[in-house]
C-alpha cells in the first residue's frame, strides 16, 4: 500500500514538474507552434472586436499582434480566443492560451490567488458618468441631487453610492438588470445621467438617438487597470509581453510612430538606437532579435498610434487620452528605460 | 287504368325543385364568421380581443420591419433619425454588410465556398430523406447518415492531402456552427435515444442499469453546466498535447444531452405500444431486433413523432447556449457585430434580434410544418 502511494505522488510531481517545465518555456512553445494564442474578447467594440470580414480589431488585440510582431516579424501569426468573463483565467491556466489580452483589471487578489500575472496595464479604464448635454453640468461633482441609470448588482453601482456619499451629494439611483435597459432609460430621459466603465461609455453614447447631445465627464471615480496577463512561473514570457508594451509607450515618448520607423533606425538618438537595435543586445535578452521593438512598431505602430486608431480619435469611439496620455502629458503611461 | 297513367299526377315534380340558396347568415363569408369567430358570446369577446391585439402590434411592427426599413448604406449615419426620416425603422443595411460574418464567423474568405458546398450538400441530403416519395430513399439514409459527415468534416476542417487547408475550428462561427451543432444533436441523438429507450426497458440488469444512470444522471443537469464542464474543468484535467477541440467538446456534450431527452421521449412511445404487439411478434417468432424494429419501433415513433419533432425544435435553439465557452454561434455573432461602433445606433441591436428572430423562426416553423404533414400522412392508416 505504502509503495503504490509513493509511486501516485512520484508520478504526480512528475507531472506537475513536466507541467511547470511546459509552462515556463512559452516562448519555446509559442516559437515551434509558430503562432501565438491569444484570448480576447470578441464583442468589445474597440478592444475586442471582429470586423464584417472576420478580422479581429481592437486595442487588445493589436497588443496581441505586436507580441506575435517581435516573435515571428509577422503579425499575422496569432490565433484569437474569443473568451467569456467565466472561462477567460481557467483558459490561460490550463494553458489553453499564451497570454490573456481580455480587458482584465489588474487587481490584489486576481493576482495573488488565481496563479497568474499581470505584465503591465496597458489602459486605465474606470467608471465614468455620460449627462444629457442640456443638463449644463461639466463635472462629476456638479451632479448633486441627479438621477443616475446604473446597471444592478455591479461594482459600479456600489461605487456610484460610495462616492456620492463621500463627496456629500444626494443621489437617486434607478437600476436596471442589463446595461441595454439602463442606456433606453437614460436616453429616454429618464435620468440625468448614466454611469459605468468609460471605455464602455463611449461605445454606448453611440447608441443613443442624438449622441452629439450627451457627453462624458471628465472625473473617473473608480480605478479598473486593464492589464493583458500570462501565467505565473514563466517570469520571461512575462517580461515579453510587459517589454511589448514598455516599447510601444518608448516609442511614443520618443516620436518614432509606424511611418517613419525606418528613418528613425538612422538616428542618432542613443534612446531610440537602443530601443530599435541599432545598439546593445536587448532583444536577445528577451530571447528575441534584437530588432523586436523595431517589428512592433514597424507593423502595429506606437501606443499612442494603437490607441487612437483603436478607441481615440480615429475611431468612432473618440475616448480622451485621460490618464492613457503619456506621463509627459499629464497621464499615466511611463515607458521603462530600455537600457 | 291507362287514363290514369295519361292523367299527370298533380302532386308528383316532374322537374327538381329550384335550388334555394342557404340563408346568408348561414354561408359564404358572413356564415363562416358566424359559424368560426362569433359562434358564442366568449368567442365573440376572444375575437374582438385578438383584433385589437394585431392591429395595435402588427402595424407598428410592420412599419418598423419594412416601411420604416433602411435597406443600404455605408455606416451608421443612414440609420440615424434625420429630419426626413424622423423615427428610424430597422437598419437592415446593418444585417447586410455583416450578413457575412454572421454566415460564416472568422471561417477565411478563400475557403467559404466550402462552407456553401456544406450547405448545399446537407440540404439535398435532408430533402432526399425529407421527401417521403423521393427515390432510392435506402441510397439517401446512407449519404446522410454515412457520406455526409465524412464529407462535411473533410469540406469543413480541411484535409490538406488533397489541396483543401486546415481550417481551425476556432475559426468557425455564425449560420455555420449553429447548424453544424443542431445537426449533430440531432442526427446523434435519435439512434443514441432509441438505444438508450431499449436499454431502459431491457431485461438485462446491467444494460438497464447503465442506461438509467446515463439517462437521469444527463437529465439531472442543465446543458449550460455540461458545456462548462466540457469547457473549463477538461483542460484542467488532460495534459495540454491531448486538449481536445473546444467545438468538438460543446458538439459531444450536446449530443449526449439531446439523447437523454430523446430516450424518455422514445420511451412514452413505446410504453404505448400495446402488450398484444409484443405478444403478437414474439409468436410469430421474430427474435428481440426483428421484433423491435419491424414491429414495435415503427408504432412507437409514430405516435412520439411530435415529440421528438418538439425535442429537435428545442434542440435548434438550445444550441445558442454554446456561447458560454466562447464559441461564436449565429445569436453570438449578431450580439457582437450590435457593438460595432461603426454601425452602434438606436436601433442596431433591435434589428439585430429581430433578424435572428426570423432565422430561427423559419427553421422551427418549417420542422414542425414538415412534422404534421408527415403525421397526416401516417395517421391516414388510422383512419381506415
Amino acid at each position: 500500500m505504502k509503495r503504490i502511494a509513493t509511486a501516485l505522488s512520484l508520478a504526480l510531481l512528475l507531472a506537475f514538474s513536466a507541467q511547470k517545465t511546459a509552462w515556463a518555456q512559452t516562448l519555446q512553445t509559442v516559437k515551434q507552434r509558430g503562432q501565438l494564442i491569444c484570448g480576447a474578447n470578441g464583442t468589445l467594440a474597440g478592444f475586442g472586436l471582429p470586423d464584417p470580414q472576420g478580422n479581429w480589431t481592437g486595442f487588445d488585440v493589436d497588443f496581441c499582434r505586436a507580441i506575435a510582431a517581435a516573435i515571428f516579424n509577422d503579425p499575422s501569426k496569432v490565433k484569437f480566443v474569443p473568451l467569456t468573463p467565466a472561462n477567460r483565467f481557467t483558459a490561460l491556466q490550463s494553458g489553453e492560451v499564451d497570454v490573456l489580452s481580455r480587458n482584465t483589471t489588474w487587481t490584489m487578489s486576481r493576482d495573488t490567488t488565481l496563479g497568474l500575472d499581470f505584465a503591465a496595464v496597458t489602459f486605465f479604464d474606470g467608471q465614468g458618468f455620460m449627462v444629457h448635454k442640456s443638463l449644463k453640468v461639466s463635472s462629476a461633482l456638479e451632479l448633486n441631487d441627479a438621477s443616475v441609470c446604473v446597471q444592478q448588482g455591479t461594482t459600479t453601482e456600489l461605487n456610484l453610492a460610495d462616492y456620492f456619499r463621500s463627496h456629500h451629494m444626494a443621489l437617486k439611483t434607478v437600476t436596471f438588470a442589463t446595461a441595454d435597459e439602463a442606456v433606453k432609460a437614460y436616453d429616454s430621459g429618464r435620468c440625468d445621467s448614466y454611469t459605468t466603465d468609460s471605455s464602455g461609455l463611449y461605445g454606448e453614447r453611440l447608441r443613443l438617438t442624438s449622441p452629439n447631445d450627451n457627453i462624458v465627464l471628465p472625473e473617473i471615480i473608480s480605478k479598473e487597470p486593464l492589464s493583458p496577463a500570462v501565467r505565473q512561473g514563466d517570469d520571461s514570457w512575462e517580461d515579453l509581453v510587459r517589454w511589448t508594451h514598455e516599447a510601444m509607450l518608448d516609442a511614443e515618448e520618443l516620436g518614432v510612430t509606424k511611418s517613419n520607423v525606418d528613418e528613425q533606425l538612422k538616428s542618432a538618438n542613443p534612446e531610440i538606437r537602443r530601443l530599435l537595435g541599432v545598439e546593445g543586445q536587448f532583444g536577445q535578452s528577451l530571447g528575441l532579435t534584437n530588432d523586436w521593438a523595431y517589428r512592433i512598431i514597424k507593423y502595429i505602430g506606437n501606443y499612442g498610434e494603437s490607441f487612437d486608431r483603436n478607441v481615440g480619435e480615429n475611431s468612432p469611439l473618440k475616448i480622451a487620452r485621460g490618464l492613457n496620455a503619456l506621463w509627459t502629458k499629464g497621464g499615466l503611461q511611463y515607458g521603462l528605460p530600455v537600457r | 287504368m291507362a287514363a290514369i297513367a295519361d292523367t299527370p299526377v298533380l302532386y308528383v315534380r316532374t322537374a327538381p325543385a329550384e335550388q334555394l340558396l342557404p340563408p346568408p347568415a348561414s354561408s359564404g363569408l358572413i356564415g363562416w364568421l358566424r359559424a368560426n369567430l362569433f359562434s358564442s358570446f366568449g368567442n365573440t369577446v376572444l375575437t374582438l380581443a385578438c383584433a385589437a391585439l394585431i392591429l395595435w402590434a402588427v402595424p407598428p411592427l410592420l412599419r418598423f420591419l419594412f416601411i420604416d426599413a433602411v435597406w443600404s448604406g455605408p455606416d451608421r449615419e443612414v440609420c440615424l433619425a434625420s429630419p426626413a426620416h424622423p423615427e428610424p425603422g430597422a437598419c437592415w443595411a446593418f444585417v447586410r454588410v455583416w450578413l457575412s460574418y454572421f454566415i460564416y464567423g472568422f471561417y477565411p474568405i478563400p475557403a467559404r465556398w466550402r462552407v456553401d458546398v456544406f450547405f448545399a450538400a446537407l440540404a439535398f441530403g435532408i430533402g432526399w430523406l425529407a421527401w417521403l416519395s423521393a427515390p432510392r430513399r435506402d441510397l439517401g439514409a446512407v449519404y446522410v447518415f454515412i457520406v455526409l459527415p465524412v464529407l462535411s468534416v473533410v469540406l469543413l476542417y480541411g484535409f490538406p492531402a488533397i489541396g483543401l487547408p486546415a481550417v481551425p475550428t476556432n475559426l468557425w462561427g455564425g449560420v455555420l456552427v449553429t447548424i453544424v451543432v443542431a445537426t449533430v444533436g440531432i442526427v446523434a441523438s435519435l439512434p443514441i435515444g432509441i438505444l438508450l429507450a431499449l436499454g431502459r426497458r431491457s431485461e438485462l440488469p446491467a444494460v438497464r442499469w447503465l442506461a438509467i444512470g446515463f439517462i437521469e444522471f444527463v437529465r439531472g443537469v442543465p446543458l449550460i453546466t455540461v458545456l462548462f464542464m466540457a469547457s473549463v474543468m477538461l483542460p484542467l484535467f488532460v495534459p495540454q498535447q491531448i486538449e481536445p477541440d473546444k467545438l468538438l467538446r460543446a458538439l459531444i456534450g450536446v449530443a449526449l444531452f439531446a439523447s437523454a431527452y430523446m430516450a424518455e421521449v422514445v420511451r412514452g412511445g413505446l410504453a404505448a405500444v400495446p402488450r398484444g404487439q409484443y405478444e403478437a411478434a414474439r409468436a410469430l417468432a421474430l427474435t428481440y431486433w426483428p421484433m423491435m424494429g419491424l414491429v414495435i419501433l415503427p408504432q412507437a415513433l409514430r405516435v412520439t413523432l411530435p415529440n421528438i419533432v418538439n425535442t429537435f425544435i428545442g434542440l435548434f435553439k438550445d444550441t445558442t447556449l454554446v456561447f458560454v465557452i466562447g464559441i461564436f454561434d449565429f445569436l453570438r455573432t449578431i450580439e457582437a457585430a450590435r457593438g460595432d461602433p461603426k454601425w452602434a445606433t438606436p436601433v442596431t441591436a433591435t434589428t439585430g434580434y429581430a433578424f435572428a428572430a426570423l432565422f430561427y423562426f423559419v427553421f422551427c416553423y418549417g420542422m414542425s410544418r414538415y412534422a404534421r404533414s408527415v403525421e397526416a400522412r401516417l395517421s391516414r392508416s388510422d383512419r381506415r
